[in-house]
């Protein structure tokens, strides 16, 4: 309405309504093509992903539960076993849930520092803060199995190359949420301690760290959902744990899908699990900060 | 305020200040302990003498420079010179690089006078300054040389086979064959193969100089051999790059899209019902558990490898994330606007068009293009276990433990990948909402 108004000359009634469904004509318009282009996209996308798939989607779609039900009836056969499979893979999903505690333990370390170096108004050298950015962007841009598969490489199998992959994926992504936090941040609390002589690191401590912290914390338990299904990914490539006993599995193929089936159970569980504690707790700080 | 009230509030705040102290030491401490327990169960000690240090500095040289092969076949005497000793890396027939000369004894310079001769008969002589010259003779399976008992450890030799790792470049000779290794810095080939008339030629004669080749410009000529350049297969990656970002789109967009409609099952306002209303929230729940690692390796079962498996797997667990924060969106919807739409007489999908949807467009907009994002990240990872995209390409760079200069190459490919899709997302989301982050 604002163009009609800055027009000048005085308008009826009538050339208002035909400017207005101009618009909306024109909005209409614009709307309709992208939605084309959209559709235009994604039906192309689906026939190229289809073409250059091993087998189609239509002759596969039927077979979709086959692999589900073999492992389920093969698992209820033997389901006496299960309880003894479900000790014996137990040590696994701790080393799984270990490697995604630690990674983001140390990730979360390494976010905070990258934040508070990265954040105007609280970085010790203002200089540097694109510096400190791009470094966070390009941790987060690395995709975990990159680093994994190289440092399989170097340090042999096992959780350790795992552990540092995610660290360095979680450090750049919590580094990029933190620093939004700490944006918003009120200063006068640092003005003040600055006044008293404290340091850098005491102004951060003191400071800034118990504003943010909810807020911290909070992203740093959804990283966590985020990272133990990251940590069983890469034990199927090698790297230990959870991931890599059901890669195991399944390459023996029939007759040892009772254990397939029971490393399915621990992962969906302790997925599932986690994402409860972790939503619930997360709902109680963000509720906690509102009062 | 009294003396008793003063002593209460002081000995609160004493409490108080006990258990932050607490806090304050006791976080640490429990991380400290945890990570000392980490620290023995990863068995970081013994890491060390796991870790393959050869392994790293091959990694770490390899994947900035390229070496060329000089290798001598002992019971034909022919010579061959290749790039990285591959096939399609080799020179063509006639050519060699400048620095191997002579027709019946072969010289070649490796640079700071260290110099090997492919003499004939399969002998070899090896000059390195500082030792004394090495002559080598091939015999059936075994070797005739003249090296003294105590080597210095960049020699390794048996009668079978003997390694000479120099600063100039590596040595190894065996009974069936002679071959010489000298690294260069840069990915070599990287535009054109030898075998490319192109090769070697600058950007400026490509360009504006005369034809190389009668029967095509030079401009269509050099990039139909670029693209087509065997050692680096740049239409392969080109591909592969496709397929992943195909997958995280399709994934994504597909999942939101199944994701909308349920999501107004799951929510209290839109969903009267609540059986309908829980066992939307569950299935949501149980895709979302299930997770990519477990959808990928069921789908894989019934679709086979590819790009569409892994975008179906993306596409099924997003659903469950989508549908629970695109219900939780719509719960908070806001009454008043709805009311208003509905005061005009508007119908029930009416009123969820101009009532409900430009309220949660902006938030759904924002979460489906952060996953768009986050997606290419995924499908790389999906694709590697799958097979399919760049992930595949990756792994099996990595997987031959040779072609590191690859695995650098697709390492960057994919970093600049990931920020293009953040940008791509970021830019989207400006243009589309209005509102930059």
């Amino acid at each position: 309405m604002a163009d009609i108004s800055l027009g000048g000359a005085p308008q009826n009634v009538g050339s208002i309504q035909s400017h207005y469904m101009a618009q909306v004509q024109r909005s209409r318009l614009y709307g309709g093509l992208t939605l084309l282009v959209f559709i235009v996209l994604m039906v192309s996308g689906f026939n190229v992903a289809d073409d250059r798939n091993a087998g189609g989607f239509w002759d596969g779609l039927h077979q979709i539960g086959d692999y589900p039900a073999d492992v389920l009836s093969e698992a209820w056969e033997k389901r006496t076993d299960l309880p003894g499979l479900l000790a014996k893979y137990f040590p696994a999903l701790v080393e799984t849930i270990n490697i995604a505690a630690v990674s983001t333990l140390i990730g979360a370390i390494g976010g905070l520092f990258l934040s508070l170096l990265g954040t105007r108004g609280l970085a010790k050298w203002p200089r540097l803060i694109p510096l400190f950015r791009r470094i966070s962007d390009v941790m987060r841009a690395v995709p975990e199995i990159v680093i994994a598969l190289v440092l399989i490489f170097v340090l042999g199998g096992g959780p350790v190359p795992a552990m540092i992959a995610i660290a360095i994926h979680t450090a750049g992504a919590l580094g990029k949420m933190f620093s939004e936090v700490a944006e918003n941040a009120d200063l006068k609390p640092v003005e003040g301690l600055t006044s008293t002589g404290a340091t850098w690191s005491q102004c951060m401590l003191l400071g800034v760290l118990p504003q943010v912290a909810p807020n911290y914390v909070s992203y740093t338990l959804l990283r966590f959902e985020i990272n133990i299904r990251a940590s069983a990914i890469l034990g199927f490539v090698g790297a230990g744990g959870l991931g890599y006993e059901l890669r195991n599995a399944m390459a023996w193929g029939p007759g040892r899908f009772d254990e397939a089936g029971a490393i399915f159970i621990l992962l969906f569980g302790t997925i599932v699990f986690f994402d409860q504690v972790s939503s619930r707790y997360r709902n109680r700080l963000t509720e906690g900060q509102g009062q | 305020m009294t003396a008793t009230d003063l002593s209460l509030a002081k000995h609160d705040a004493v409490r108080l200040f006990e258990r932050k102290r607490l806090i304050g030491f006791g976080i640490p401490t429990v991380i400290l302990i945890y990570l000392t327990y980490i620290f023995f169960v990863f068995d970081l000690p013994g890491l060390a003498q796991r870790a393959n240090i050869e392994n790293a500095v091959t990694l770490a040289s390899d994947s900035w420079s390229h070496k060329i092969h000089v290798t001598r076949d002992n019971r034909s005497g022919d010579v061959t010179y290749a790039v990285e000793g591959e096939r399609k890396g080799r020179y063509p027939e006639g050519q060699r690089p400048a620095w191997v000369t002579g027709q019946d004894v072969i010289t070649i310079d490796l640079g700071g006078e260290h110099i090997v001769r492919y003499l004939p008969e399969s002998r070899t002589e090896i000059e390195i300054p500082g030792f004394p010259l090495i002559q080598v003779q091939a015999e059936g399976r075994n070797l005739v040389n003249n090296l003294p008992d105590d080597l210095p450890d960049w020699i390794s030799a048996s009668n079978r086979r003997i390694g000479i790792t120099t600063p100039e470049g590596r040595i190894t000779l065996t009974g069936a064959r002679t071959e010489v290794f000298n690294y260069f810095p840069g990915w070599e080939l990287f535009w054109f193969t030898l075998d490319s008339p192109y090769h070697g030629q600058g950007l400026g004669k490509i360009l504006f100089g005369e034809r190389l080749d009668p029967n095509q410009s030079n401009l269509t000529g050099a990039l139909s051999d670029w693209w087509n350049n065997a050692m680096w297969r740049h239409k392969d990656v080109a591909w592969a790059i496709g397929e992943t970002i195909l997958m995280a789109f399709l994934g994504t967009m597909g999942a939101a899209l199944i994701a909308l409609p349920l999501a107004f099952l799951a929510a209290k306002r839109f969903s009267p019902i609540l059986l309908l209303r829980a066992a939307t929230r569950r299935l949501f729940d149980f895709v979302r558990g299930v997770d990519a690692l477990i959808w990928t390796v069921v789908l894989a079962r019934a679709f086979g490898p590819g790009p569409l498996t892994g975008a179906l797997a993306i596409l099924i667990t997003d659903t469950g994330t989508f549908g629970k924060t695109f219900s939780e969106a719509l719960e908070n919807v806001d009454e008043k606007q709805i009311e208003g739409v509905a005061s005009t007489g508007a119908k029930p999908l009416q009123r969820y068009r101009f009532g409900v949807i430009p309220q949660v467009v902006p938030v759904l907009l924002a979460q489906v293009l952060y996953f768009l994002e986050s997606n290419t990240r995924s499908a790389t990872i999906i694709g590697a276990i799958t097979g399919g995209g760049i992930g595949l390409m990756l792994t099996q760079a990595i997987q031959t433990q040779k072609d590191w200069e690859e695995v650098a190459y697709y390492i960057v490919l994919i970093v600049v990948m990931v920020m293009f899709m953040d940008w791509v997302s970021g830019w989207l989301r400006g243009k589309l909402i209005g509102r930059k982050d």
